[in-house]
């Protein structure tokens, strides 16, 4: 049966998870259809083919250019329909879980959320996910025959697997309900490096002092290609934006690097970082918690070590 | 207006998780249990909602006997009843499932964004679809202006407003409300604020949770001396290849 990718974009370029689905859906082994909603430039659109889609639909809808979550649901239903897929694949995501819950219900499919790993197919449908904020896994079965999979973030290594695919496009019906919900404002960073997805990320708590000490931070994070991030007291403050807070009760995040300066390492915090691949921790009290969960450690007063490490970095480039 | 608050029973946020029975059950030897952390968020709201323009708050949690002193706390917290649909919340559909059977004539349905056991954060668009119904979340802020529902909900790197008109189904997080300490008084008026029990409804369950497992341990720290900033560098580049 044939697989249905839901790719999403930012700044009018494909994301990386979504091709990170797509390469999920392709390593699934059957043929892999990816839909992509608004207006995307053509070149981006064909370029999901090197990663596993037999073919790319594309829905120029200007109205799609706003996420709206019903609209983007009814378009992949009618979709999945068409292409008589049985399955959806999408990346864990603010449009991509609800969008992915929605068609679920829809058809009567089963759901899995936050995936780990490709499903196992001897002996029923098993799905690995996430749970307990990354301290567990479960092994769940999926019992329908219609599936929705929502990956989580690495969940598949990236690589080129194939060339350019065609591009067609997909004529959906959507109604004025669809739209009942109407997005009045987007207020996003552009540009920078988004905290959910980014491979490196720089995090700061209440160690450093106060707002005005961040620039240290910023500079470091700008050496490594960094997101920046916090803790949540760090957000609760003021010091920085509430979307930087990184934990239990706020982004969790799974980069290559996870860089951690004057965070004392507290429980919630680090089920925000515990699918990080490699975690540094720069702190000046060496009993801190977090260096039990790290990988490398140093113990001394950030406002010395980190611009020796930005120097370091720099000199190593 | 009638608000209903779904909440669940969950682990602490320090709990150690462990599995029983071949890895097939949760270990709840120790643990204690609380409102789930963003559910305490939308309770908040739902209450000062209550404050400002008038409206009954009524709970709702789908689960076992031992999830009723959780139920009470919400109760003490400020809402009016409370509904406990006896049953075990196995998954994300069977719990939208029973919510939705209660969810029909309230105005607002107001949830976490996401439980802290299973982490799906679907429970909402599940239950807005079964009630054909606009479900929006995370949602950090929520006015009520008539029939109209002005939000804000957090996407990558950023916020969108929303509006939307009444019923919804929004699920909760900071800093959308405070979340609010039970006081004495509180606490006594729960003792006697009606707790309904009620039994589920079938529903073909469309997955099975079949094992759990804990994440491999991690290894040793390797500590780098602050004066050796540049072997730091050079563990990331060589030795973890992370760089
Ligand atoms: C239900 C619940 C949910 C929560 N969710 C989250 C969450 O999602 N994310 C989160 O982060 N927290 C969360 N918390 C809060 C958490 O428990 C901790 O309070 C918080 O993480 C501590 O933040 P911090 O490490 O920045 O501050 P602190 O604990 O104050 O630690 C500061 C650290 O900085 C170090 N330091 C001080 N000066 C320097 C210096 N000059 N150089 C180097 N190091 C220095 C100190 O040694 C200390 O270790 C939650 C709490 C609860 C109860
Ligand atoms: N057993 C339950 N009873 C009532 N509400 C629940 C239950 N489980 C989850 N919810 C609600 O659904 C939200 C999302 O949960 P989830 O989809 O499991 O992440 C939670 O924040 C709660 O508000």
């Amino acid at each position: 049966m044939a697989i249905l990718v839901f790719v999403e974009s930012a700044d009018g370029k494909i994301k990386k998870t979504s091709l990170e689905a797509v390469a999920f859906a392709h390593a699934m082994g059957d043929a892999v259809t990816a839909i992509a909603l608004g207006t995307i430039d053509s070149g981006e659109l064909e370029a999901i083919g090197k990663y596993g889609a037999n073919k790319v639909l594309s829905v120029a809808d200007a109205r799609l250019d706003q996420g709206v979550i019903k609209a983007y649901a009814a378009v992949l239903m009618q979709a999945m329909e068409a292409e008589g897929a049985d399955t959806l694949v999408l990346a864990n995501s603010s449009l991509g879980t609800p969008v992915g819950a929605s068609v679920a219900i829809k058809m009567g499919a089963s759901l899995a959320s936050n995936v780990i790993e490709l499903p196992k197919t001897d002996g029923g449908y098993i799905v690995k996910q996430s749970i307990y904020t990354g301290k567990a896994f479960a092994q769940v079965e999926l019992k329908n025959e219609k599936k929705v999979i929502g990956i989580k973030k690495n969940a598949v290594e990236l690589k080129e697997v194939g060339s350019n695919a065609t591009v067609s496009a997909f004529a959906a019906t959507l109604s004025e309900d669809d739209f009942g919900t109407k997005i009045t404002a987007t207020d996003k960073a552009t540009g920078d490096i988004l905290l959910p997805e980014a491979e490196i990320v720089v995090s700061g708590g209440r160690g450093m002092k106060g707002p005005e000490h961040w620039g240290m931070l910023e500079e470091l994070a700008k050496t490594l290609g960094a997101a920046t991030g916090c803790s949540k007291p760090v957000s609760d403050i003021g010091w920085r934006p509430h979307h930087e807070h990184v934990g239990q009760t706020g982004v969790k995040v799974a980069p290559q690097l996870y860089v951690a300066i004057g965070i004392s390492g507290a429980i919630q915090h680090l089920a925000g970082v515990n699918s990080s691949k490699c975690i540094v921790v720069i702190n000046k009290d060496a009993d801190a918690p977090f260096f039990k969960a790290a990988d490398y450690g140093i113990v001394g007063d950030a406002f010395d070590v980190v611009p020796k490490l930005t120097e370091a970095l720099k000199a190593a480039k | 207006m009638k608000i209903l608050v779904c909440i669940s029973h969950v682990p602490d946020t320090t709990s150690k998780i462990n599995f029983v029975e071949d890895n097939t059950k949760f270990d709840a030897a120790g643990v204690q249990f609380i409102i789930g952390p963003y559910d305490d968020y939308a309770l908040a709201r739902a209450i000062e909602l209550k404050e400002s323009m008038g409206a009954t708050v009524t709970v709702l949690n789908v689960g076992q006997a031992e999830t009723e002193p959780t139920i009470r706390k919400a109760l003490a917290i400020g809402a009016d009843d409370a509904i406990r649909v006896n049953a075990f919340p196995s998954d994300s559909f069977f719990v939208a499932s029973q919510i939705a059977e209660h969810a029909k004539g309230f105005d607002l349905v107001l949830m976490g964004r996401e439980s802290i056991d299973y982490n799906t954060g679907v429970v909402h668009s599940m239950v807005g679809e079964m009630l054909g119904i606009p479900s929006l979340s995370p949602v950090m802020k929520l006015d009520i202006e008539g029939d109209l529902v002005k939000m804000q909900r957090e996407i990558e790197g950023g916020k969108e407003s929303l509006e939307a008109k009444l019923p919804l189904v929004a699920g909760c997080q900071e800093p959308i409300a405070e979340w609010k300490i039970p006081n004495m008084r509180g606490i006594m008026s729960a003792r006697t604020k009606p707790l309904n029990v009620v039994e589920p409804k079938a529903v073909d369950k469309p997955v099975d949770f079949k094992k759990y497992e804990l994440p491999p341990a991690k290894g040793a720290v390797k500590m780098i001396s602050e004066d050796n900033v540049s072997e730091l560098v050079t563990l990331l580049k060589n030795e973890a290849k992370v760089l």
